[in-house]
């Protein structure tokens, strides 16, 4: 097989990486905020049951998870899945597990909150919700945004994991030609392909970054 | 003149910890009351309780004719609700110790968004309002700075600007000045001093015996959650009558 071949034929697997990457991060950076309500929520089944979601889902491995998704309705609520639902297992299975780390990281960044900066909202008269989104939120998503860098790293690498339920994005692309044409090549490319990937996250992270270091 | 707040057998507890005992204060319209005492005494506690960012144990507070908290039959502290709660925290305004300047704001929008966001009113008339009180505060040039581009003395002024702009009928400080140097004191305490001479109804909670001294019509000493003393100015502080007041000003002295 020739080079330009293989780079056509993982360069679709990669659209498709990207497809799982930003329909999980639109899916789970508002998700993971209502986690992370639920999870300082003074209402105690709330908060314990939100507890053992984010407990779950970071204790047990992704590629476990993407099974479930995928083989549960199946098995446990004997539910014929259609042929798309592959797709959506995945996008399912990645939204809900990294929704629980944003939350942790939602939670971290809320409670940093200096109590003065409610009781000053308080005093002049903002409601709740304007005092979270006008006030407290702006700052928050300030504080977190290195560590929400992170997870979008983890994340672009994580898309891999799509193979243990054989959605054909980039790397089960790369495995399956890898083993039928006997050659390492595709999984260079495609180490290429990731990390380039990540190179322009970080950039454009970076650049957000110094959009809000207008204060501090 | 008529009282523009009025607290009566204030009791407050932190668990266990019975922080005020039992106080009762008014302040009249135009007045300016001074709390000072030892740390622990109480003193920024009533005030919290009195800008309603604490819960009473027992007792009333009112402001003019609308009651904020009172004690029922049965012992149990009561406290208004919706609209009527939200008109009586529009009488007041808090300038606090460290600031609690929105860090992400401008320096004019720090003063602007709350008469704009919450109070809704006209955005030029607010705009108008807002350069007046900067200038009024010596600070013109620095609207578009942000908070973190002042000094302390600078931020300070800024947030009672921002406390000014919402038109409050008494503006509470709570030791306005601890957290500044003295050249920085100097600055806050003449603006608020000029805030006095336009009549301004204040209550301060203060280290700042010399400037109790100088802006206020009525003293308050508070130690063990009570008051101990009370007065002009020149009374308490010129000639204490009470063991424990002698005690602390000789200290502060020393």
């Amino acid at each position: 097989m020739e080079l330009q071949t293989m780079v056509t034929m993982l360069a679709e697997g990669f659209l498709k990486s990207v497809a799982i990457f930003s329909l999980t991060l639109i899916g789970s950076l508002p998700l993971g905020l209502l986690v992370a309500f639920g999870r300082m929520s003074k209402f105690k089944p709330l908060q314990l049951v939100v507890k053992f979601y984010i407990s779950v889902m970071r204790g047990t491995p992704l590629m476990l998870q993407l099974m479930v998704v995928f083989f549960g309705p199946h098995y446990l609520l004997h539910i014929q899945t259609g042929s798309d639902y592959r797709f959506v297992a995945v996008i399912i299975g990645f939204v809900l597990n990294y929704a629980a780390y944003f939350a942790e990281i939602y939670r971290g960044g809320i409670e940093s909150m200096p109590v003065g900066q409610y009781e000053a909202a308080e005093i002049m008269g903002y409601s709740k919700v304007h005092t979270f989104v006008r006030i407290i939120l702006p700052q928050v998503v300030k504080r977190i945004l290195p560590s929400i860098t992170n997870e979008m790293i983890t994340l672009v690498k994580d898309t891999s994991l799509a193979f243990a339920i054989s959605y054909a994005e980039m790397f089960t692309l790369a495995k399956k030609i890898a083993s039928s044409q006997s050659t390492l090549m595709p999984f260079v490319i495609a180490g290429v392909f990731y990390f380039i990937f990540n190179y322009v996250v970080a950039f454009i992270m970076e650049r957000v970054e110094k959009k809000m270091s207008y204060y501090r | 003149m008529n009282d523009i707040l009025t607290m009566k057998n204030i009791q407050k507890s932190f668990g266990d910890l019975e922080v005020i005992k039992d106080i009762s204060v008014s302040i009249k319209q135009g007045d300016v009351l001074s709390i000072i005492g030892p740390s622990g005494g109480g003193k920024s506690t009533l005030l919290r309780c009195a800008a309603m960012l604490e819960t009473i144990n027992g007792g009333s507070i009112a402001y003019g004719d609308k009651q904020a908290a009172w004690t029922d039959d049965n012992g149990k502290v009561v406290y208004a609700k919706g609209k009527q709660m939200k008109e009586i925290k529009n009488c007041f305004g808090l300038v606090f110790q460290n600031f609690n300047l929105f860090p992400h704001f401008s320096v004019l929008k720090n003063i602007t968004d709350a008469p704009l966001r919450v109070q809704k009113r006209n955005k030029d008339e607010v705009m108008a309002e807002a350069e007046v009180l900067l200038d009024k505060m010596g600070l013109r040039e620095k609207a578009d700075a942000y908070p973190y581009q002042l000094s302390g003395g600078q931020q300070q002024r800024v947030a009672i600007a921002r406390a000014l702009a919402l038109k409050p009928e008494i503006l509470f400080f709570d030791e306005p000045t601890s957290a500044l140097d003295p050249e920085l004191t100097a600055e806050v305490l003449r603006v608020i001093r000029q805030l006095a001479e336009e009549d301004m109804t204040m209550g301060i909670v203060t280290h700042e015996m010399n400037f109790a001294r100088l802006v206020s019509d009525h003293l308050i000493f508070i130690d063990g959650g009570i008051i101990v003393e009370q007065g002009s100015p020149d009374e308490v502080l010129g000639n204490p009558k009470m063991e424990r007041t002698k005690a602390f000003l000789n200290k502060l002295e020393q």
